[in-house]
Protein backbone atom coordinates (compact mmCIF):
# COMPACT_ATOMS: atom_id res chain seq x y z
CA UNK A 1 0.00 0.00 0.00
CA UNK A 2 1.20 3.33 -0.60
CA UNK A 3 0.51 4.99 2.81
CA UNK A 4 -1.36 3.86 5.62
CA UNK A 5 -2.34 6.93 8.14
CA UNK A 6 -4.63 8.00 5.37
CA UNK A 7 -8.20 7.15 4.10
CA UNK A 8 -8.03 6.17 0.62
CA UNK A 9 -5.42 4.09 -0.57
CA UNK A 10 -4.35 2.41 -4.04
CA UNK A 11 -2.37 -0.70 -4.57
CA UNK A 12 1.17 -0.03 -5.69
CA UNK A 13 0.79 -3.16 -7.88
CA UNK A 14 -1.77 -4.72 -9.95
CA UNK A 15 -2.87 -7.96 -9.52
CA UNK A 16 -2.79 -10.99 -12.19
CA UNK A 17 -5.70 -9.50 -14.15
CA UNK A 18 -4.54 -6.04 -14.44
CA UNK A 19 -6.23 -4.30 -11.67
CA UNK A 20 -5.25 -2.47 -8.65
CA UNK A 21 -7.22 -2.82 -5.21
CA UNK A 22 -8.24 0.18 -3.07
CA UNK A 23 -9.07 0.75 0.61
CA UNK A 24 -11.36 3.42 2.01
CA UNK A 25 -11.52 3.83 5.86
CA UNK A 26 -11.61 -0.37 6.54
CA UNK A 27 -13.37 -1.11 4.03
CA UNK A 28 -11.42 -3.14 0.54
CA UNK A 29 -12.15 -3.28 -2.58
CA UNK A 30 -11.03 -6.23 -4.91
CA UNK A 31 -11.48 -7.16 -8.80
CA UNK A 32 -11.01 -9.85 -10.73
CA UNK A 33 -12.82 -11.01 -14.87
CA UNK A 34 -15.79 -11.37 -13.63
CA UNK A 35 -16.31 -10.12 -9.80
CA UNK A 36 -15.69 -7.20 -7.03
CA UNK A 37 -15.05 -8.22 -3.94
CA UNK A 38 -15.22 -5.95 -0.95
CA UNK A 39 -14.34 -6.36 2.45
CA UNK A 40 -14.91 -4.99 5.69
CA UNK A 41 -14.18 -6.00 9.38
CA UNK A 42 -17.12 -7.91 9.99
CA UNK A 43 -17.65 -9.77 6.77
CA UNK A 44 -17.17 -9.54 2.89
CA UNK A 45 -18.78 -9.27 0.02
CA UNK A 46 -19.03 -10.50 -3.77
CA UNK A 47 -20.92 -8.80 -7.18
CA UNK A 48 -20.80 -8.88 -10.33
CA UNK A 49 -17.89 -6.34 -11.80
CA UNK A 50 -20.84 -5.42 -14.78
CA UNK A 51 -23.68 -4.63 -11.99
CA UNK A 52 -20.97 -3.06 -9.73
CA UNK A 53 -19.67 -0.24 -11.93
CA UNK A 54 -22.95 0.54 -13.50
CA UNK A 55 -24.13 1.49 -9.73
CA UNK A 56 -20.78 2.95 -8.80
CA UNK A 57 -21.36 5.25 -12.25
CA UNK A 58 -24.34 6.36 -11.19
CA UNK A 59 -23.26 7.07 -7.27
CA UNK A 60 -20.38 9.28 -8.70
CA UNK A 61 -22.02 10.83 -11.38
CA UNK A 62 -24.99 11.61 -8.64
CA UNK A 63 -22.33 12.73 -6.43
CA UNK A 64 -24.39 10.37 -3.93
CA UNK A 65 -27.88 11.69 -4.74
CA UNK A 66 -30.87 11.62 -2.21
CA UNK A 67 -30.71 9.41 0.64
CA UNK A 68 -29.25 5.75 0.02
CA UNK A 69 -27.66 3.98 -2.71
CA UNK A 70 -27.68 0.04 -2.58
CA UNK A 71 -25.73 -1.49 -5.07
CA UNK A 72 -27.74 -4.30 -3.87
CA UNK A 73 -29.06 -5.39 -0.80
CA UNK A 74 -25.68 -5.53 0.96
CA UNK A 75 -23.48 -2.70 -0.50
CA UNK A 76 -24.23 0.91 -0.73
CA UNK A 77 -23.92 4.61 0.54
CA UNK A 78 -25.94 7.03 2.46
CA UNK A 79 -25.71 10.77 1.86
CA UNK A 80 -25.55 13.52 4.42
CA UNK A 81 -24.92 15.98 2.49
CA UNK A 82 -21.58 16.94 3.00
CA UNK A 83 -20.61 13.34 4.15
CA UNK A 84 -21.57 9.95 2.95
CA UNK A 85 -21.88 6.84 4.82
CA UNK A 86 -20.71 3.44 3.18
CA UNK A 87 -22.31 0.23 4.46
CA UNK A 88 -22.27 -3.41 4.65
CA UNK A 89 -25.43 -4.88 5.77
CA UNK A 90 -26.77 -1.62 7.47
CA UNK A 91 -30.54 -2.10 5.08
CA UNK A 92 -30.40 -5.47 5.36
CA UNK A 93 -32.39 -7.10 8.11
CA UNK A 94 -30.57 -10.51 8.18
CA UNK A 95 -26.80 -8.88 8.59
CA UNK A 96 -28.29 -6.00 11.13
CA UNK A 97 -30.04 -9.13 12.98
CA UNK A 98 -26.71 -10.94 13.46
CA UNK A 99 -25.06 -7.72 14.02
CA UNK A 100 -22.57 -8.11 11.10
CA UNK A 101 -23.92 -4.90 9.81
CA UNK A 102 -20.97 -2.46 9.01
CA UNK A 103 -20.76 1.26 8.35
CA UNK A 104 -18.05 4.25 8.58
CA UNK A 105 -18.23 7.82 7.58
CA UNK A 106 -16.43 9.74 4.85
CA UNK A 107 -16.26 13.26 4.29
CA UNK A 108 -17.69 13.30 0.70
CA UNK A 109 -14.75 14.24 -0.94
CA UNK A 110 -12.65 11.61 0.59
CA UNK A 111 -14.94 8.74 -0.94
CA UNK A 112 -15.68 10.52 -3.97
CA UNK A 113 -12.65 10.73 -4.87
CA UNK A 114 -12.05 7.25 -3.91
CA UNK A 115 -15.05 5.66 -6.13
CA UNK A 116 -13.73 8.09 -9.12
CA UNK A 117 -10.58 6.14 -8.83
CA UNK A 118 -11.74 2.91 -8.59
CA UNK A 119 -14.38 3.67 -11.43
CA UNK A 120 -11.38 5.12 -13.79
CA UNK A 121 -8.88 2.00 -12.70
CA UNK A 122 -11.63 -1.15 -13.35
CA UNK A 123 -13.51 0.11 -15.96
CA UNK A 124 -12.41 -1.48 -19.31
CA UNK A 125 -12.19 0.51 -22.91
CA UNK A 126 -14.78 -1.72 -24.22
CA UNK A 127 -17.37 -0.62 -21.34
CA UNK A 128 -19.27 2.11 -20.96
CA UNK A 129 -21.19 1.44 -17.84
CA UNK A 130 -23.96 4.52 -18.90
CA UNK A 131 -25.12 2.59 -21.77
CA UNK A 132 -27.56 0.04 -22.12
CA UNK A 133 -26.40 -3.42 -22.28
CA UNK A 134 -27.04 -3.12 -26.06
CA UNK A 135 -24.96 -0.36 -26.43
CA UNK A 136 -21.76 -1.16 -24.82
CA UNK A 137 -19.24 -4.32 -24.77
CA UNK A 138 -18.53 -6.00 -21.68
CA UNK A 139 -17.33 -5.26 -18.50
CA UNK A 140 -15.64 -8.79 -17.79
CA UNK A 141 -11.73 -9.56 -18.44
CA UNK A 142 -8.75 -9.11 -18.06
CA UNK A 143 -7.24 -5.01 -18.03
CA UNK A 144 -7.78 -3.11 -21.18
CA UNK A 145 -7.32 0.38 -21.63
CA UNK A 146 -9.92 2.67 -19.97
CA UNK A 147 -12.87 4.68 -20.79
CA UNK A 148 -12.30 8.00 -18.67
CA UNK A 149 -14.56 10.16 -21.56
CA UNK A 150 -17.72 7.61 -20.92
CA UNK A 151 -16.85 7.71 -17.16
CA UNK A 152 -16.39 11.48 -17.01
CA UNK A 153 -19.54 12.55 -18.60
CA UNK A 154 -20.59 16.51 -17.75
CA UNK A 155 -23.48 16.25 -15.80
CA UNK A 156 -26.51 18.06 -17.46
CA UNK A 157 -28.12 20.83 -14.80
CA UNK A 158 -29.87 23.42 -15.93
CA UNK A 159 -30.43 26.62 -13.55
CA UNK A 160 -33.93 27.94 -15.24
CA UNK A 161 -34.39 25.87 -17.73
CA UNK A 162 -33.13 24.03 -20.59
CA UNK A 163 -32.99 26.40 -23.92
CA UNK A 164 -32.56 29.41 -21.86
CA UNK A 165 -30.28 31.98 -23.14
CA UNK A 166 -26.91 31.19 -21.07
CA UNK A 167 -27.99 27.98 -19.43
CA UNK A 168 -28.39 24.63 -20.50
CA UNK A 169 -28.95 24.10 -24.50
CA UNK A 170 -30.97 21.63 -26.53
CA UNK A 171 -29.32 18.47 -27.50
CA UNK A 172 -28.34 17.89 -31.90
CA UNK A 173 -26.42 15.64 -34.25
CA UNK A 174 -24.08 19.05 -34.70
CA UNK A 175 -23.56 18.97 -30.73
CA UNK A 176 -23.05 14.91 -30.77
CA UNK A 177 -26.09 14.02 -29.51
CA UNK A 178 -27.90 11.63 -32.10
CA UNK A 179 -31.26 10.66 -31.59
CA UNK A 180 -30.96 6.70 -29.92
CA UNK A 181 -32.21 3.78 -31.51
CA UNK A 182 -35.49 3.56 -29.75
CA UNK A 183 -37.03 6.99 -29.88
CA UNK A 184 -36.29 7.16 -34.13
CA UNK A 185 -40.32 7.78 -34.28
CA UNK A 186 -39.86 10.96 -31.77
CA UNK A 187 -40.34 14.34 -33.67
CA UNK A 188 -37.72 16.36 -33.76
CA UNK A 189 -39.72 19.27 -34.66
CA UNK A 190 -38.66 22.56 -31.88
CA UNK A 191 -41.75 24.93 -30.58
CA UNK A 192 -42.06 28.49 -32.67
CA UNK A 193 -41.34 31.36 -30.72
CA UNK A 194 -42.15 34.67 -31.39
CA UNK A 195 -40.56 36.73 -29.26
CA UNK A 196 -41.21 40.59 -29.33
CA UNK A 197 -38.18 42.39 -29.70
CA UNK A 198 -36.38 42.61 -25.90
CA UNK A 199 -38.24 39.40 -24.99
CA UNK A 200 -35.88 36.77 -26.60
CA UNK A 201 -34.12 35.27 -23.17
CA UNK A 202 -38.38 34.88 -21.49
CA UNK A 203 -40.21 33.89 -24.48
CA UNK A 204 -38.40 30.35 -24.48
CA UNK A 205 -39.35 27.16 -24.96
CA UNK A 206 -37.74 23.69 -26.29
CA UNK A 207 -38.76 20.07 -27.30
CA UNK A 208 -38.66 18.38 -23.93
CA UNK A 209 -39.29 14.81 -25.90
CA UNK A 210 -36.95 15.52 -28.63
CA UNK A 211 -34.16 16.30 -25.91
CA UNK A 212 -35.10 13.25 -23.98
CA UNK A 213 -34.75 11.18 -27.85
CA UNK A 214 -30.85 12.43 -27.71
CA UNK A 215 -30.03 11.37 -24.52
CA UNK A 216 -26.56 9.37 -24.79
CA UNK A 217 -26.91 7.72 -20.85
CA UNK A 218 -29.55 5.20 -19.21
CA UNK A 219 -31.01 6.18 -15.55
CA UNK A 220 -29.39 9.27 -15.08
CA UNK A 221 -31.85 11.80 -14.38
CA UNK A 222 -30.75 15.36 -14.86
CA UNK A 223 -32.33 18.64 -13.98
CA UNK A 224 -34.08 20.23 -16.97
CA UNK A 225 -36.30 23.00 -15.03
CA UNK A 226 -35.97 24.75 -11.81
CA UNK A 227 -39.32 26.57 -9.81
CA UNK A 228 -37.20 27.42 -6.11
CA UNK A 229 -36.48 23.97 -5.38
CA UNK A 230 -39.10 21.73 -7.12
CA UNK A 231 -36.58 20.04 -9.67
CA UNK A 232 -37.39 18.26 -13.40
CA UNK A 233 -35.12 15.48 -13.76
CA UNK A 234 -35.86 13.78 -16.50
CA UNK A 235 -33.72 10.50 -17.66
CA UNK A 236 -34.44 7.52 -20.69
CA UNK A 237 -34.44 4.28 -19.08
CA UNK A 238 -33.76 0.85 -20.51
CA UNK A 239 -32.99 -2.22 -18.87
CA UNK A 240 -33.41 -2.15 -15.25
CA UNK A 241 -31.88 0.31 -12.56
CA UNK A 242 -28.04 -0.53 -11.83
CA UNK A 243 -28.82 0.53 -7.91
CA UNK A 244 -31.85 0.10 -5.42
CA UNK A 245 -32.95 3.97 -4.52
CA UNK A 246 -33.49 4.35 -0.78
CA UNK A 247 -35.65 7.40 -0.44
CA UNK A 248 -34.88 9.95 2.34
CA UNK A 249 -37.85 12.13 1.07
CA UNK A 250 -40.63 11.68 -1.11
CA UNK A 251 -39.58 11.34 -4.83
CA UNK A 252 -42.18 10.97 -8.04
CA UNK A 253 -42.69 9.84 -11.21
CA UNK A 254 -44.37 10.35 -14.47
CA UNK A 255 -43.70 7.92 -16.58
CA UNK A 256 -43.53 10.36 -19.72
CA UNK A 257 -43.49 7.28 -22.75
CA UNK A 258 -43.37 3.53 -22.77
CA UNK A 259 -43.71 1.23 -19.55
CA UNK A 260 -41.40 0.63 -16.38
CA UNK A 261 -41.90 -1.73 -13.66
CA UNK A 262 -41.04 -1.00 -10.31
CA UNK A 263 -40.24 -3.44 -7.84
CA UNK A 264 -40.77 -1.58 -4.08
CA UNK A 265 -39.33 -2.55 -1.37
CA UNK A 266 -39.17 -1.60 3.02
CA UNK A 267 -35.84 1.09 3.10
CA UNK A 268 -34.72 -0.67 6.12
CA UNK A 269 -35.64 -4.57 5.75
CA UNK A 270 -35.91 -5.14 2.22
CA UNK A 271 -38.76 -6.94 2.88
CA UNK A 272 -41.21 -6.36 -0.47
CA UNK A 273 -44.42 -3.43 -0.66
CA UNK A 274 -45.88 -3.54 -4.25
CA UNK A 275 -44.44 -3.84 -7.51
CA UNK A 276 -45.66 -0.79 -9.14
CA UNK A 277 -46.42 -0.99 -13.31
CA UNK A 278 -46.27 2.98 -15.28
CA UNK A 279 -47.56 3.53 -18.09
CA UNK A 280 -47.56 6.45 -20.64
CA UNK A 281 -49.14 9.18 -18.37
CA UNK A 282 -49.46 7.41 -15.50
CA UNK A 283 -47.98 9.59 -12.05
CA UNK A 284 -46.96 7.94 -9.05
CA UNK A 285 -45.60 8.50 -5.30
CA UNK A 286 -42.16 7.11 -4.08
CA UNK A 287 -42.65 7.05 -0.32
CA UNK A 288 -39.76 8.34 1.86
CA UNK A 289 -39.57 5.01 3.80
CA UNK A 290 -39.60 2.67 1.01
CA UNK A 291 -36.51 1.51 -2.09
CA UNK A 292 -36.87 1.13 -5.46
CA UNK A 293 -35.22 -0.63 -8.75
CA UNK A 294 -37.09 -0.04 -11.91
CA UNK A 295 -37.21 -1.86 -15.17
CA UNK A 296 -38.15 -1.00 -18.68
CA UNK A 297 -38.16 -2.92 -21.36
CA UNK A 298 -38.04 -0.46 -24.23
CA UNK A 299 -36.14 2.59 -23.90
CA UNK A 300 -38.52 4.62 -21.57
CA UNK A 301 -38.84 8.54 -20.79
CA UNK A 302 -39.52 9.02 -17.05
CA UNK A 303 -39.60 11.98 -15.24
CA UNK A 304 -38.23 11.79 -11.69
CA UNK A 305 -39.44 14.97 -9.80
CA UNK A 306 -37.40 15.70 -6.89
CA UNK A 307 -37.63 18.33 -3.81
CA UNK A 308 -34.53 19.72 -3.70
CA UNK A 309 -34.72 21.36 -0.19
CA UNK A 310 -32.21 20.58 2.33
CA UNK A 311 -35.07 20.82 5.50
CA UNK A 312 -36.49 17.86 3.79
CA UNK A 313 -34.41 14.75 5.47
CA UNK A 314 -34.77 16.08 9.10
CA UNK A 315 -38.08 16.40 9.05
CA UNK A 316 -39.04 12.78 8.06
CA UNK A 317 -36.20 11.23 9.39
CA UNK A 318 -37.75 12.86 12.92
CA UNK A 319 -41.25 11.88 12.03
CA UNK A 320 -42.29 15.68 11.75
CA UNK A 321 -43.28 15.03 8.00
CA UNK A 322 -44.97 11.88 7.10
CA UNK A 323 -43.36 9.45 4.43
CA UNK A 324 -46.17 9.48 2.16
CA UNK A 325 -47.19 12.19 0.02
CA UNK A 326 -50.64 13.37 0.65
CA UNK A 327 -53.47 12.54 3.06
CA UNK A 328 -56.65 11.47 1.76
CA UNK B 1 -29.84 -4.49 -36.90
CA UNK B 2 -27.67 -4.32 -33.54
CA UNK B 3 -24.34 -4.97 -33.76
CA UNK B 4 -23.17 -8.51 -31.94
CA UNK B 5 -19.61 -7.33 -31.08
CA UNK B 6 -21.16 -4.31 -29.07
CA UNK B 7 -23.96 -6.28 -26.54
CA UNK B 8 -23.71 -9.11 -28.59
CA UNK B 9 -27.32 -9.51 -29.38
CA UNK B 10 -29.39 -9.12 -32.16
CA UNK B 11 -32.18 -6.13 -31.92
CA UNK B 12 -35.36 -4.84 -34.16
CA UNK B 13 -34.81 -2.81 -37.40
CA UNK B 14 -37.25 -0.19 -35.14
CA UNK B 15 -39.45 0.62 -32.28
CA UNK B 16 -41.96 2.22 -31.69
CA UNK B 17 -42.10 4.67 -28.30
CA UNK B 18 -46.09 5.10 -26.94
CA UNK B 19 -46.50 7.80 -25.00
CA UNK B 20 -50.16 8.15 -23.89
CA UNK B 21 -52.95 11.23 -25.01
CA UNK B 22 -56.73 11.90 -24.19
CA UNK B 23 -58.02 10.21 -26.78
CA UNK B 24 -56.07 6.58 -25.80
CA UNK B 25 -54.14 5.83 -22.62
CA UNK B 26 -53.28 2.68 -21.01
CA UNK B 27 -53.05 2.98 -17.12
CA UNK B 28 -50.77 0.84 -14.81
CA UNK B 29 -50.79 0.45 -11.40
CA UNK B 30 -49.97 -0.87 -8.03
CA UNK B 31 -49.70 -4.39 -6.91
CA UNK B 32 -49.71 -4.49 -2.99
CA UNK B 33 -48.27 -6.61 -1.45
CA UNK B 34 -47.81 -5.41 1.77
CA UNK B 35 -48.93 -1.04 1.97
CA UNK B 36 -51.56 1.30 1.14
CA UNK B 37 -52.22 2.32 -2.12
CA UNK B 38 -53.03 5.53 -0.58
CA UNK B 39 -49.18 5.93 0.01
CA UNK B 40 -48.55 6.47 -3.80
CA UNK B 41 -51.36 8.33 -4.67
CA UNK B 42 -51.01 6.54 -8.71
CA UNK B 43 -52.70 8.97 -10.86
CA UNK B 44 -53.25 9.20 -14.86
CA UNK B 45 -52.43 12.95 -16.60
CA UNK B 46 -54.96 12.06 -19.41
CA UNK B 47 -57.30 10.60 -17.39
CA UNK B 48 -57.39 13.53 -15.10
CA UNK B 49 -57.62 15.65 -17.98
CA UNK B 50 -60.67 13.58 -19.40
CA UNK B 51 -62.77 14.27 -16.45
CA UNK B 52 -61.70 18.13 -15.62
CA UNK B 53 -63.45 21.12 -16.63
CA UNK B 54 -61.66 23.30 -18.62
CA UNK B 55 -58.83 25.10 -17.36
CA UNK B 56 -58.88 23.82 -13.60
CA UNK B 57 -55.54 23.18 -11.98
CA UNK B 58 -55.67 19.54 -10.79
CA UNK B 59 -52.73 18.05 -8.63
CA UNK B 60 -51.52 15.01 -9.37
CA UNK B 61 -48.31 15.23 -7.44
CA UNK B 62 -47.54 17.50 -4.48
CA UNK B 63 -44.07 17.28 -2.21
CA UNK B 64 -44.28 20.12 0.32
CA UNK B 65 -45.70 23.28 -1.28
CA UNK B 66 -44.58 22.46 -4.80
CA UNK B 67 -46.91 20.70 -7.27
CA UNK B 68 -47.61 19.36 -11.03
CA UNK B 69 -50.75 20.43 -12.04
CA UNK B 70 -52.77 18.68 -15.27
CA UNK B 71 -55.11 21.38 -17.10
CA UNK B 72 -57.70 20.45 -19.57
CA UNK B 73 -56.64 22.86 -22.44
CA UNK B 74 -59.86 24.02 -24.05
CA UNK B 75 -60.29 27.03 -26.37
CA UNK B 76 -59.36 30.10 -25.11
CA UNK B 77 -58.15 30.38 -21.20
CA UNK B 78 -58.22 33.40 -18.80
CA UNK B 79 -55.45 34.88 -18.05
CA UNK B 80 -52.99 34.13 -15.33
CA UNK B 81 -50.22 35.07 -13.50
CA UNK B 82 -47.15 34.10 -10.71
CA UNK B 83 -44.60 35.63 -8.68
CA UNK B 84 -42.66 32.61 -9.41
CA UNK B 85 -41.40 30.98 -12.60
CA UNK B 86 -43.55 27.92 -13.84
CA UNK B 87 -42.94 25.39 -16.85
CA UNK B 88 -45.83 24.18 -18.99
CA UNK B 89 -45.51 20.63 -21.27
CA UNK B 90 -48.05 19.76 -23.18
CA UNK B 91 -49.08 16.16 -23.23
CA UNK B 92 -51.27 16.77 -25.67
CA UNK B 93 -52.55 18.12 -28.52
CA UNK B 94 -50.98 22.30 -29.52
CA UNK B 95 -51.56 24.78 -27.39
CA UNK B 96 -50.24 28.52 -28.27
CA UNK B 97 -48.91 30.50 -25.02
CA UNK B 98 -49.60 34.50 -24.72
CA UNK B 99 -46.77 36.45 -22.64
CA UNK B 100 -47.61 39.98 -21.77
CA UNK B 101 -44.92 41.56 -19.52
CA UNK B 102 -47.40 42.77 -16.41
CA UNK B 103 -46.95 46.49 -15.50
CA UNK B 104 -47.83 46.16 -11.98
CA UNK B 105 -48.26 42.34 -11.10
CA UNK B 106 -51.56 41.88 -7.75
CA UNK B 107 -48.97 39.59 -5.89
CA UNK B 108 -46.16 39.79 -3.89
CA UNK B 109 -42.80 38.78 -4.53
CA UNK B 110 -43.35 35.71 -2.20
CA UNK B 111 -46.71 34.72 -3.29
CA UNK B 112 -47.10 30.70 -4.25
CA UNK B 113 -49.26 29.22 -7.26
CA UNK B 114 -50.96 31.04 -9.70
CA UNK B 115 -53.74 32.90 -10.09
CA UNK B 116 -56.43 34.45 -12.42
CA UNK B 117 -56.84 37.96 -13.51
CA UNK B 118 -59.75 39.72 -14.02
CA UNK B 119 -60.25 40.56 -17.71
CA UNK B 120 -57.10 41.86 -20.09
CA UNK B 121 -53.30 42.38 -18.58
CA UNK B 122 -51.54 45.46 -18.55
CA UNK B 123 -48.21 45.62 -20.00
CA UNK B 124 -45.36 44.99 -23.19
CA UNK B 125 -46.39 42.00 -25.69
CA UNK B 126 -44.33 39.61 -24.60
CA UNK B 127 -44.75 37.26 -27.27
CA UNK B 128 -46.18 34.21 -28.11
CA UNK B 129 -44.65 30.53 -27.83
CA UNK B 130 -46.71 27.13 -30.03
CA UNK B 131 -46.48 24.16 -28.36
CA UNK B 132 -46.64 20.90 -30.13
CA UNK B 133 -46.76 17.63 -28.39
CA UNK B 134 -43.79 17.04 -25.78
CA UNK B 135 -42.48 20.58 -25.78
CA UNK B 136 -41.94 22.49 -22.48
CA UNK B 137 -42.13 26.49 -22.08
CA UNK B 138 -40.64 28.64 -19.25
CA UNK B 139 -43.64 31.26 -17.90
CA UNK B 140 -41.16 33.73 -16.55
CA UNK B 141 -41.95 34.94 -13.02
CA UNK B 142 -44.32 38.48 -13.13
CA UNK B 143 -46.08 37.46 -16.94
CA UNK B 144 -49.44 37.36 -17.84
CA UNK B 145 -50.34 34.41 -19.70
CA UNK B 146 -52.95 32.63 -21.37
CA UNK B 147 -53.48 29.80 -23.18
CA UNK B 148 -55.04 28.85 -26.71
CA UNK B 149 -56.07 25.78 -28.16
CA UNK B 150 -57.75 24.69 -31.46
CA UNK B 151 -58.19 21.19 -29.75
CA UNK B 152 -58.36 19.77 -26.54
CA UNK B 153 -55.26 19.46 -24.84
CA UNK B 154 -53.62 18.46 -22.11
CA UNK B 155 -50.83 20.43 -19.97
CA UNK B 156 -48.76 19.39 -17.22
CA UNK B 157 -47.52 22.22 -15.03
CA UNK B 158 -44.42 22.65 -12.94
CA UNK B 159 -45.68 25.28 -10.40
CA UNK B 160 -46.35 25.56 -6.68
CA UNK B 161 -49.77 25.61 -4.71
CA UNK B 162 -51.83 28.31 -5.20
CA UNK B 163 -55.35 29.29 -4.32
CA UNK B 164 -56.98 27.81 -7.23
CA UNK B 165 -55.16 24.54 -7.20
CA UNK B 166 -57.55 21.49 -6.56
CA UNK B 167 -57.23 18.80 -4.95
CA UNK B 168 -59.18 15.71 -5.55
CA UNK B 169 -57.21 12.43 -4.66
CA UNK B 170 -59.84 10.66 -3.72
CA UNK B 171 -61.00 11.30 -7.01
CA UNK B 172 -58.53 10.73 -9.04
CA UNK B 173 -55.86 8.15 -6.96
CA UNK B 174 -55.58 4.34 -6.99
CA UNK B 175 -57.39 3.91 -3.07
CA UNK B 176 -56.80 -0.52 -2.72
FE1 LIG C 1 -35.46 7.01 -6.98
Amino acid sequence: MTATNIQVTTSDSVNQDGYHAFTLGEFEFRRDEYFVYISWPTGQHMMSIDSFLRALQRDVAWDFFYGIVNFDGVFGTVNHYGTVDIFAGRYNDAYRKAELDYSENHETPVIREAFKSILADWTNATFDPFASPHETGAAWGVKNGDNISAITRRRVAANRMVAVPGDEQIRTDESGFPVNRHFKDVDQGEPILEPEPGFEDEVVAFSLFAYLSRSDVTWNPSVVSACKDSLFCPTTEEYILPIIHGNDRVEWFVQLSDQITWDVEDRDTGAVRSRVTMKAGDVCAMPADIRHQGYSPKRSMLLVWENNSSKIPELIASGQAPTYPVEF
Amino acid sequence: MGNPTKGGGVEHASYTTKFGSLASFDKGGVDLINDDARHYAFSNIFEVASKSQPWEKVAVAKNFEYVLEVVRAEGTSPWSTAAHDQFAVCMDGAITVELVKLADSPLADDAEGSVTLGGEPEGARMGKIHLRHGHQALLPAGSAYRFVTAHPSVLMIQTIAGPETQFRWAEICQTV
